[in-house]
């Protein structure tokens, strides 16, 4: 690994070996100058991202905010592979993204488990499919969904679950081969009020248990502040960000700190930068 | 849903009921046995009407026979009367068999790209806008005096919604589940095989129900252009020896076939794929 990162780095003009392996080393995203224009189909070009420049560190966890159509969805597409910028750079490690990557997971806004395979099947379907499972994959599985709440459904199918279940379950295949890097598309957007926070906490508590670098889309503002480490703000048409928030609230957190003053600070400032009010 | 909530409700509504009592196994009985009791005594009742306007009204025979006398005369014939069940049972069966063998390959085309799409596709509605009883003695010219022609003949009428129905299902993947699988770095043979084809389960069988009760109309067609055997032939020369109660009868065995063959799809659906149901594609 180490091996292939440096032969790659050497190719790249104006890379010195050595230390720009231990920058990479804390950073883990780097997203450069990029854009993305799609082709409508009668020919307009619709500009969806432009000129978006964010580094992520390891295991860090960010948060996207903004009004919807601002690019947030296309970020994480751009991340996960299933796109391709159209202008600048999006490296994880520093090696492009050019297509899917085995270390990244992601979560939709829909549990999006496939209705014939039980709970267990379901989260060991990356793997199955990426053709990885071992002896003890299982088993691994199984620790996940105890993690998540759901021990003992293992054998139930999606149907027999609640949404709020479903996407636990979601969450775990998205776990399940230990990706070193979460995407999560408004994970909890369809569920009620009380299982959103709750699960929040529970997110929370499992990223502790198994860091990762999570980014996460959320429209709620004190959801974002609670959980992130950063917060982007971006803009609407053209997609661009507009500020990049530190959370200054220590960890661990729990919903006590919604009544803080720092808190509400922060959450404030965010709606004033998407609403401008 | 109703018989199984139906007895529940109703011992809550009534507490003071006892359980074993007649009353309630009756009401129970009832309940459960509606929706079976109901569509056979309307049937039941129907054929008595029938029975009885036929007497009556002393309608002739060549008009209508009675149901009795088609019973009887059906009866009298059954060892002949089997013999053509049978032979229009096996074009049928051919016929579907054949449509499902072409129809998963011509749906898995159909969705793989737009230019096989649009190159398959107007040559798909051809087929099904030319009228099958004109191009059947055609087709026996083509292909001989014998099962063939009313194999193919079969096969025209029902394999179009079987196709539609999987192409439909193939397409219907939402597209996260396939962003999600194509995010586990799947090729196209196992999105295709993986997510895609159980995916389309529940629209595929949709389609081979409809196919099946198309298949049973098709046998027929092609045995009233070329045959010396079957359900169908048996009406043709009934009619023309003006022995209405069997060519009744012959109508009769034909639409039980293509309720038992329906059924059995139905079952094979839910025995081999308990979590599909073609009602979810109805219910959207
Ligand atoms: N595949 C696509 N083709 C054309 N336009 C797209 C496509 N995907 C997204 N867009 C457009 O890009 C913009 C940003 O979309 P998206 O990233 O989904 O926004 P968000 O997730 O923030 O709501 C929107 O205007 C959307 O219509
Ligand atoms: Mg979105």
């Amino acid at each position: 690994m180490n091996t292939a990162l440096k032969a790659r780095a050497s190719q790249v003009p104006g890379h010195t070996t050595t230390p720009s392996l231990e920058a990479q080393d804390v950073t883990s995203i780097n997203i450069t100058n990029a854009s993305k224009i799609f082709q409508s189909w009668d020919g307009d070009e619709i500009v969806a991202l432009e000129d978006v420049s964010l580094d992520i560190k390891e295991n860090e966890f960010v948060s996207l905010v903004g009004p919807s159509g601002c690019g947030k969805s296309t970020m994480l597409r751009l991340l996960a592979g299933l796109i391709l910028p159209t202008g600048g750079s999006v490296e994880i490690d520093g090696t492009p993204v050019n297509e899917p990557r085995k270390e990244t997971g992601i979560v939709f806004q829909k549990a999006t488990l496939l209705p014939w395979k039980t709970i267990i099947d379901n989260v060991l379907f990356p793997l199955s499919v990426m053709r990885e499972m071992k002896p003890d994959s299982e088993q691994t599985a199984h620790d996940l969904l105890s993690l998540a709440g759901l021990g003992g459904f293992e054998k139930k199918y999606p149907d027999e679950l609640s949404g709020g279940m479903q996407q636990r379950a979601a969450i775990c295949r998205a776990l399940v081969h230990d990706p070193e890097i979460l995407l999560m598309d408004e994970p909890f957007g369809a569920l009620d009020a009380l299982t959103r926070e709750e699960m929040a906490l529970e997110l929370l508590r499992i990223w502790t248990e198994r860091p990762k670098t999570i980014v996460f889309v959320t429209h709620s503002i004190p959801e974002a502040v609670l959980m992130s480490d950063r917060v982007v703000v971006m803009s609407a048409r053209p997609g661009r960000i507009l500020e990049i928030i530190d959370v200054p609230i220590e960890r661990p957190r729990t919903f006590e700190v919604e009544a803080r003053n720092d808190f509400q600070k922060c959450a404030q400032h965010i709606r004033h930068l998407i609403t401008g009010k | 849903m109703t018989s199984k909530n139906a007895p529940s409700t109703s011992a809550i509504s009534s507490p003071a009921s006892n359980k074993s009592g007649l009353a309630y196994q009756l009401r129970r009985i009832w309940h459960v046995g509606q929706d079976v009791v109901l569509p056979v005594g309307t049937f039941i009742a129907l054929l008595l009407f029938w029975e009885f306007c036929v007497r009556v009204f002393e309608i002739p025979i060549y008009l209508l026979p009675a149901p009795s006398l088609i019973y009887a005369e059906t009866a009298a014939e059954w060892s002949i009367v089997w013999g053509h069940t049978m032979a229009t049972l096996v074009t049928v069966l051919l016929g579907f068999g054949l449509s499902i063998i072409i129809s998963l390959p011509l749906g898995f085309a159909l969705t793989s790209s737009r230019h096989v799409s649009n190159a398959i596709y107007p040559l798909l509605v051809l087929t099904q806008s030319i009228p099958k009883v004109a191009l059947a003695p055609i087709l026996v010219i083509a292909l001989g005096a014998n099962e063939l022609p009313r194999v193919a003949v079969t096969f025209l009428v029902a394999f179009f919604p079987l196709v539609i129905a999987i192409a439909t299902g193939l397409l219907s993947v939402p597209a996260d589940l396939i962003e999600l699988s194509r995010s586990y770095k799947t090729n196209r043979l196992q999105e295709l095989l993986r997510i895609r084809v159980p995916y389309a389960i529940p629209f595929i069988f949709s389609g081979l129900k409809a196919a099946i009760a198309l298949a049973v109309v098709g046998a027929v067609v092609g045995e009233f252009v070329t045959s010396d055997r079957g359900l169908g032939y048996l009406i043709q020369t009934s009619t023309a020896f003006f022995r209405m109660p069997l060519a009744f009868g012959a109508m009769v065995l034909l639409s039980i076939m293509g309720i038992v063959l329906f059924q059995i799809v139905g079952i094979a659906e839910r025995i081999l794929f308990p979590w599909s149901s073609s009602k979810q594609v109805f219910a959207g």
